[in-house]
């Protein structure tokens, strides 16, 4: 079997068996109160470090700085303005490539 | 507590449509990268149909394109994919019945779908997480597939700047949760992590540890009733 049929099939198994790990482990029972409450903020963490890795991320590690940042502060202040989510994103977008036209 | 949610799948497909757009984009570079690397047409189709995962299927085209071998690209690939156990973690409580049916599911778990389903209560939307996970496998596997037959003619996402939608996203569902003064400390600790391992582990490695911030929420775990 050749090297990409390798790759699909072990990282697929892998990335199915990592996501299922979750909800297979906790649903039976629900986890003490403690617990419940660490697993409830495990979202803003988790979301908080993607802003940063997706925004400052380079290819092979450490830190791009970008056209990305710039979208992400449009972003934020069109997030500050109120701007529902679609408006968001869209600014972030146009913003990160027009400067990339300019650039 | 019951959860009664008046929620279907179809609004999940629709929270997800804005950023179903920039999926579709980047599942046609992903194929176009996939096939310019030696992974021919078929194979990418089928990762991006089981493993869909974009950070994870980059980083095995790129690696095998370059000539970096088999394990090392399994081994970045499932480093990435490693944040998919605390955010499974995280949503566990949305998936109810038999366990073939919560792993079947849960693989409708990405980042994006993910953020989308979360509630206002911190918990998380079964039918908005599905229907969001559905609508964006769709549009990253036909994405593939059209890159991966059209190749050239497809432009480049990021001179679109559809990379940076993604952390837009992403802060945009932060922001309701941060009011709660711990959950913007969870939030903080997470960036501060991240931030701190980025210059110094692969990918992959600073999202994991991110996860660790959330045990500032188990302080005042007594506080909140169930």
């Amino acid at each position: 079997m050749s090297a990409v049929w390798i790759s699909v099939i072990v990282v697929g198994l892998a990335t199915v068996a990592i996501k299922a790990a979750g909800p297979l482990l906790l649903a039976r029972h629900a986890p003490p109160p403690r617990a419940q409450a660490a697993l409830e903020h495990l979202a803003p963490a988790l979301l908080a470090a993607l802003v940063v890795t997706q925004a400052l991320g380079g290819d092979n590690g450490g830190f791009t700085v970008d056209a990305r940042l710039a979208g992400l502060g449009a972003g934020a202040a069109a997030l500050l303005l109120r701007a529902p989510l679609l408006v968001v994103i869209t600014v972030a977008a146009v913003t990160a490539a027009l400067v990339r036209l300019v650039a | 507590m019951h959860p009664t949610s008046r929620r279907t799948y179809l609004d999940g497909v629709r929270a997800a449509a804005p950023i179903g757009v920039a999926a579709f984009a980047f599942g046609l570079s992903f194929g176009v990268l996939a096939r310019s690397a030696g992974m021919g047409r078929v194979a990418p189709v089928v990762m991006s149909a089981t493993t869909f995962a974009g950070s994870a299927q980059f980083a095995v085209a790129s690696i095998l394109g370059a000539g970096g071998g088999l394990v090392t690209a399994i081994v970045a690939a499932v480093l990435l994919n490693l944040r998919y156990g605390p955010i499974g973690l995280s949503a566990a409580g949305a998936f109810e019945g038999p366990w073939w049916k919560r792993a079947l599911l849960a693989q409708f778990i990405v980042d994006e779908s993910w953020a989308i389903a979360q509630r206002d209560d911190g918990r998380f939307d079964r039918y908005l997480l599905v229907g969001a996970g559905m609508l964006l496998l769709v549009c990253w596997t036909t994405g593939t597939a059209i890159g991966a037959v059209a190749g050239d003619l497809v432009a480049d996402p990021e001179s679109l700047g559809l990379d940076a939608a993604f952390p837009a996203l992403f802060l945009t569902l932060l922001w309701p949760q941060v009011r709660e003064r711990s959950r913007l400390l969870a939030a903080l600790g997470g960036a501060a992590i991240a931030l701190v391992l980025m210059p110094f582990t692969g990918p992959g490695i600073p999202i994991v540890a991110a996860s660790l911030a959330c045990l500032v929420g188990a302080r005042n775990g007594a506080r909140r009733p169930s």
